[in-house]
């Protein structure tokens, strides 16, 4: 089983190798940041205290994550992608290895993610006591499963849709969200708050940033073969 | 099974919505000849109301109504044959609409609407999501397998080993710690079922289809699946059967039958103050429904509590009732604040504004009238009127501590004048897992024979019941009400009943063997 995972693994290094090394002759790059002004809002604290075995996972009391503002003022959990702009006839098949959505001291992680269209997301729980994993997407059928223990559950998405709400109904503030596109050209913001979709075919398209709170903004970047671009937004407080 | 399903307090709902949206409907549907197919036709009288025209779920009745009516345009649907996540079959659509879903305001259209009429809108329904045009989808039934033998044991292992008791509570009446928090997708307020009412499951009460609920989920609410934990080997599916047994076992075996009239029988010793007193398991409880106040501003057609057992006992002297009803909070609980608030929003009701969600207690009426009544006749039925008031007890959470409820006269469902508190009935009440039980104890007989019902044996004495759960935001006239129903206290059975069989039985001996001796003595002589 593991030694099947390490292959998989493998290929899916030597297929991701390929693909970046095509990109890279001919592909352009979109990088940029995601910047936050105003005052940065309050997250409601998390009372854990009916779940001891997540509550011991905390050192401080965890709280929402609706809206993450890192150290150097710039914004996490913004799913930057190509809205519109690729070739019609674009098409580069999923990579191998699932995307990995953990429950872990209930909460979820990560809180944002993207997928590929027919890729795997393998939802596992670390936490060994009851969760539901709940998709309530518009374009993919919905799904709310049972995890009374620690285990991992696939399901594959069909359709794009940005994006596909995730919940736990045991932990009413367990919530993540799935942005399901039919290529690879998107990005979670982290800690730094920076982004970057690399190996764009020489084109005009636009990129949408989207955020939980605070809406979706739109750029439209051209991209010539081998360039870099620098596209940043700016989210405001409201 | 239907009796009690059209008496469900989500009915008023129906009642509500039906009219609403014939007159709507009536109004604002203008169709033109050439789209109208044959389903759309019966769509449009009979569903849009509820539905909305689009097949939203948004008729101009839904706004009253939790559940609200099935958006069909996502085509998720809660009962079903299919996976979790599938679409129904046809079959399962059509079962649906056929006996309706119980415990919702959705009745069954079978006898109402012609077979051709109902495949014809069954069809019609598809059209709002294209899910349903995409034919490599076809829906396929699941295979459920056969009901193992009985085992409500392992049953209730798996209640507790997969969390059923996080929703639905310990004893599984809807109490569970994350009850409060529960939304549906569209994000409105919705209650963890009362597994102690199966007759109100909206898929049927039976053990095959609480069955075919875990494996299915309820699609579009926060009840999962449990086909994966098959797949897995967490447990077997026999094991999940035993859950689906042990589930059915929290209810009755038959739905409550309602009755009209509740029996007192004269109590052997000391009436049983205390509402888990085991005297109370010797009387038979009736069940009376309550359904929303819907007749006076503010309406209120989301009631919580669907009915109560009722079980009464007296001595001679005093009288001793005893209510039992189902709610999954005790109020006030600020842990449901928040549910409370999200219900008010959702609830479309009389005033312009949502009212702000207040801490407000749980509440028990019990009205009579002011005195026996010699014929048929009865005060207005909903606290009575100006002209002639009503006598009640009312018990809140509030008053828990007092031992008392209060006693007084109801001139309408705004005025309430309260007696002095000597002739108050004693209250005691218990708060077990998502269950009331109270029991109210006064003297047939009190000094104020011009305001307190003088009870009396051998009479049928009217009598009605109001509830509310304050954390469903239910206060001052959004409650739960029943209809007039009787309480007959049965007659003490006199000494002479016990001595007369005897005494008839000693001289029909003495006379017999009187009449022997004496042919014994002709015999002799002759």
């Amino acid at each position: 089983m593991r030694a099947l995972g390490m292959m998989a693994v493998a290929v899916a290094g030597v297929v991701g190798l390929a693909a970046a090394g095509r990109s890279s002759q001919a592909g352009g790059t979109v990088a940029g940041k995601v910047r936050f002004t105003g005052a940065k809002p309050l997250m409601a604290k998390i009372d854990m205290s009916d779940e001891s075995v997540c509550k011991a996972k905390y050192t401080a009391p965890p709280t929402e994550e609706t809206v993450v503002v890192n150290a150097n003022g710039t914004l996490a959990n913004v799913f930057v992608y190509v809205k519109a702009g690729l070739p019609a006839d674009y098409a580069a098949p999923a990579p191998a290895e699932d995307v990995v959505l953990d429950q872990n001291g209930c909460r979820y992680h990560p809180h944002v993610l993207g997928i590929r269209v027919g890729q795997k997301l393998a939802i596992k729980n670390s936490d060994g006591l009851l969760h539901n994993i709940k998709a309530m997407g518009k374009q993919n059928r919905p799904f709310n499963v049972s995890q009374p223990t620690s285990m991992t559950t696939e399901r594959v998405f069909t359709a794009p849709e940005v994006m596909v709400p995730l919940e736990c109904n045991v932990h009413g503030w367990m919530h993540a969200y799935l942005g399901v596109l039919p290529h690879s050209f998107f990005a979670v913001t982290g800690t730094d708050g920076s982004f970057s979709l690399k190996g764009l075919p020489p084109g005009t398209y636009t990129i949408e940033a989207w955020h939980e709170k605070y809406g979706t903004q739109v750029a439209t970047v051209t991209v010539t073969a081998g360039g870099a671009k620098t596209q940043d937004f700016t989210f405001t407080a409201r | 099974m239907r009796a009690v399903g059209l008496s469900d307090s989500r009915t008023v709902g129906l009642l509500g919505a039906v009219v609403v949206a014939l007159l709507s409907v009536s109004q604002t549907v203008r169709l033109s000849s050439q789209d109208t197919t044959r389903g759309k036709t019966v769509y449009v009288k009979w569903c849009a109301g509820c539905h909305g025209e689009d097949g939203k779920g948004d008729g101009p009745a839904a706004a009253y109504m939790l559940p609200r009516p099935r958006d069909f345009t996502g085509a998720v649907y809660q009962i079903r044959t299919t996976a979790n996540g599938q679409l129904p079959t046809d079959a399962d659509l059509m079962r649906s609409i056929d006996d309706g879903l119980f415990g919702t305001a959705m009745p069954g259209w079978k006898g109402r609407l012609s077979d051709a009429e109902r495949r014809d809108v069954l069809a019609y329904l598809k059209t709002f999501s294209s899910f349903f045009a995409d034919t490599t989808q076809r829906p396929v039934a699941l295979a459920f397998g056969r009901e193992p033998g009985s085992d409500a044991r392992v049953g209730r292992q798996f209640y507790d080993s997969i969390g059923c008791r996080k929703c639905h509570g310990d004893q599984g009446r809807g109490d569970g710690p994350s009850a409060p928090t529960l939304k549906d997708d569209a994000g409105f307020p919705i209650f963890a079922a009362d597994l102690a009412q199966s007759w109100r499951f909206n898929g049927g009460g039976d053990v095959a289809a609480i069955y075919r609920r875990l494996r299915t989920g309820l699609d579009g609410t926060p009840m999962p699946s449990f086909s994966d934990l098959i797949d897995q080997k967490f447990l077997t599916a026999d094991e999940l059967w035993h859950l689906a047994q042990y589930v059915r076992s929290l209810s009755p075996t038959r739905p409550p039958e309602l009755r009209d009239v509740i029996h007192a029988p004269a109590a052997r010793g000391a009436l049983p103050a205390a509402p888990d007193d085991s005297a109370w398991n010797r009387v038979e409880p009736s069940w009376f429904p309550l359904v929303g106040q819907v007749i006076h501003k503010s309406r209120w057609f989301t009631p919580a509590i669907a009915g109560v057992w009722v079980q009464a006992l007296h001595d001679g002297r005093a009288l001793a009732l005893r209510i039992t009803w189902d709610d999954r909070s005790q109020s006030p609980d600020s842990a449901w604040r928040p549910f409370t608030q999200r219900v008010l929003a959702s609830v479309a009701g009389d005033d312009s504004t949502p009212p702000a969600a207040a801490l407000w207690p749980d509440q028990l009426i019990v009205q009579f009238p002011t005195k026996v009544p010699e014929g048929m006749e009865r005060p207005y039925f909903l606290m009575g009127a100006t002209t002639q008031p009503v006598y009640q007890w009312r018990w809140t959470s509030a008053l828990r501590t007092s031992g008392r409820a209060v006693a007084g006269l109801a001139r309408g469902i705004e005025r309430f004048d309260s007696l002095p508190a000597g002739s108050a009935p004693a209250a005691q009440a218990v708060y077990d897992h998502g269950q009331w039980r109270l029991v109210l104890t006064r003297a047939l007989a009190t000094p104020d024979t011009a305001d307190d019902l003088q009870f009396r044996t051998g009479r049928a004495i009217p009598v009605a019941f109001f509830g509310q759960d304050g954390s469903n935001g239910e206060f001052g006239t959004r409650m739960a009400v029943s209809t007039w129903y009787f309480l007959a206290l049965d007659q003490p059975t006199p000494p002479r009943v016990f001595v007369t069989p005897v005494v008839a039985i000693a001289v029909t001996l003495g006379l017999g063997l009187v009449l022997v001796r004496r042919a014994q003595q002709r015999g002799t002589r002759a």
